[in-house]
């Protein structure tokens, strides 16, 4: 008898729970089911992960507030680098412009005359480094000094106008490298008109040499603050696992993977690093909107268009991307080292 | 479907809660696991539910050596015995639905399916207008139901219960052997752990006494015979 039970076992169990259905249909269904079971594998897998990916989802908005703060000191931890780079983005778009206009002043002999003076734009026109050549003339270069120093009257009292010729030139694009301009500044230099050749690029140089040094410490900040999402990311996860150890304790004996297992928490990182980026966006966008106004007034005192630039689309999607790797990574340490420990006891 | 060989199990903490278990439960058969607490009882079921690993001898259960089989391959055979445990081990924050649903979903079963098998198993033990309720609105027999159509919704073709009717009145821990007699009666292999003797004897299944470790009286009275 029991022998009989042996063999007929697994098609009663099968009927067991499905009282209204035929055998022969559900066998039938069953090697169905065997028979797509090769090409539904990655239909299989792709359901889980779309299971988890919304069961993360949901288990983040089920607890707004503590998903909220975690989220937000990920987005400030973010915004921090984000918004360096923005300032650093526009400071060099500050500076692209003046690096577009070296110019040479030559400050011809006090002996020169204007015709002479124009003689020499001539022939400097028609060299093949320079783009362009201004002739300021002692008279012009006189009203402009009496406009804007504010020493105009002082000028009264001297009997004849002490300024020389200038001519103010501007190097090709070419010429303008910091190894081409200097030659051409020498050669200048060396003209018998010119007493004086005057290239003022050294502030220029120094701005460069602060920028790369901001440059380098946005990235050491980033990479420090990458390291604080990864630990923040890490310790959300840990104690999420902690409050859900019965559940797995559960799921592991009725028979799940830890692949299962781990799949939600994972997830859940991946959403707390984006979500967090996304804040971050946020954070900056805020801060930029906020220094728009008073940054509008300083440039109008510089007679600058200058406008702040914000965080461009490439930059947005590498701060979601890098946000969203980093809580996977912080969530996927904290698995690895918190999920093994926990086995039904 | 349960072959034990001389099986122990030492604890580190000292004291060898099995010793020297041999055992053979074959499939379709329906076996009660007597004896006093601490005689071993719920060792001997993790061991079958690979909770815990024998110290020496070997377990074979449905055709698979315990002792041989790896880390990654326990989720899977576990997949195959329904474990039904005496305080439950419900999700308390998920619905009765949830609950019974939850082996098919972690076997990766079709949406579909998932619907039809949990209520036929709700429908079994006769808590089918229960499936949005949440756990602890339900009774305690309820619950133990709840934990029952949990372990057999993937049809696994054992079923072991640790004490499934401990907190249980009288009547209600007869309806609950009785369903475990239904389960039988369609080819489940069945072990479970009790001691209420009067219960136990008036099923008339084998029933395997426990005493320190070992096991005493193995009373082949197997109910089909009769």
């Amino acid at each position: 008898m029991a022998r009989q039970a042996t063999r007929r076992s697994p098609r009663r169990a099968t009927s067991l729970v499905t009282p209204g259905e035929g055998s022969t249909k559900r066998s039938a269904s069953a090697a169905a089911v065997r028979r797509i079971k090769g090409k539904g594998w990655l239909r299989g897998y792709l359901k889980g992960h779309f299971q988890a990916l919304f069961l993360s989802l949901g288990r983040v908005s089920r607890h707004p507030l503590s998903s909220l703060m975690t989220i937000a000191v990920i987005g400030i931890a973010l915004a921090l680098p984000a918004g360096l780079h923005v300032a650093l983005k526009n400071v060099q778009g500050v500076s692209a412009g003046w690096e577009d206009a070296v110019q040479i002043s030559l400050f011809l002999n006090r002996g020169v005359d204007e015709k002479e003076a124009s003689r020499l734009v001539e022939q400097l026109r028609a060299m093949s480094t320079i783009d362009e050549v201004v002739h300021v003339t002692p008279q012009q270069a006189l009203g402009e000094f009496r406009q804007y120093s504010g020493f105009g009257e002082a000028l009264e009292v001297l009997d004849e106008n002490p300024l020389p010729n200038v001519l103010l030139v501007r190097p090709t694009r070419a010429a303008s490298e910091p190894l081409m301009v200097e030659p051409l500044l020498h050669e200048l230099r060396s003209l018998p008109l010119v007493e004086m050749a005057q290239l003022d690029m050294e502030w220029l140089k120094r701005l460069y040499a602060i920028m790369a040094i901001g440059e380098r410490g946005v990235f050491v900040l980033a990479a420090l603050l990458a390291l604080a999402v990864l630990l923040i990311v890490g310790n959300t996860i840990r104690l999420a696992i902690q409050n859900r150890r019965d559940e797995i304790e559960v799921q592991k004996l009725i028979g799940a993977t830890n692949a299962f297992i781990q799949r939600p928490f994972l997830y859940s990182g991946l959403w707390h690093g984006v979500l967090g980026a996304v804040m971050a966006w946020l954070l900056v966008t805020l801060s930029l909107w906020l220094l728009h106004g008073p940054v509008q007034q300083l440039s109008r005192l510089y007679n600058s268009s200058f406008s702040l630039g914000s965080l461009e689309p490439l930059a947005m999607l590498v701060l979601v991307v890098v946000g969203g790797l980093l809580g996977l990574l912080g969530a996927w340490l904290a698995v690895g080292r918190h999920l093994r420990d926990i086995e039904p006891t | 479907m349960i072959h034990f060989e001389n099986v122990g199990k030492r604890y580190a903490e000292g004291g060898e809660a099995l010793s020297g278990i041999n055992l053979q439960l074959d499939a379709g058969q329906m076996a009660f696991l007597t004896g006093h607490s601490g005689a071993g009882k719920s060792t001997m079921l993790k061991l079958i539910g690979l909770i815990e690993r024998a110290s020496y001898g070997q377990v074979i259960i449905n055709g698979k050596n315990f002792s041989k089989l790896g880390r990654r391959h326990i989720p899977y055979v576990r997949r195959d015995i329904g474990i039904i445990f005496q305080n439950h081990k419900l999700l308390n924050d998920r619905t009765v639905f949830d609950n019974v649903a939850l082996p098919l979903v972690i076997a990766g079963q079709p949406h579909r399916d998932i619907q039809r098998r949990v209520r036929a198993s709700l429908d079994k033990v006769g808590l089918l207008d229960k499936e949005r309720s949440l756990p602890l609105s339900l009774s305690g027999g309820e619950q133990q139901r709840v934990g029952i159509a949990r372990a057999v919704v993937n049809k696994p073709p054992l079923l072991v219960a640790d004490e499934p009717t401990g907190n249980l009145d009288p009547a209600l821990s007869a309806e609950i052997m009785q369903l475990f007699a239904e389960f039988n009666q369609v080819g489940v292999t069945v072990l479970i752990a009790s001691h209420d003797i009067d219960l136990i004897t008036r099923m008339g299944k084998r029933v395997l006494v426990l005493e320190k470790g070992r096991l005493l009286d193995d009373e082949r009275n197997d109910g089909a015979l009769q």
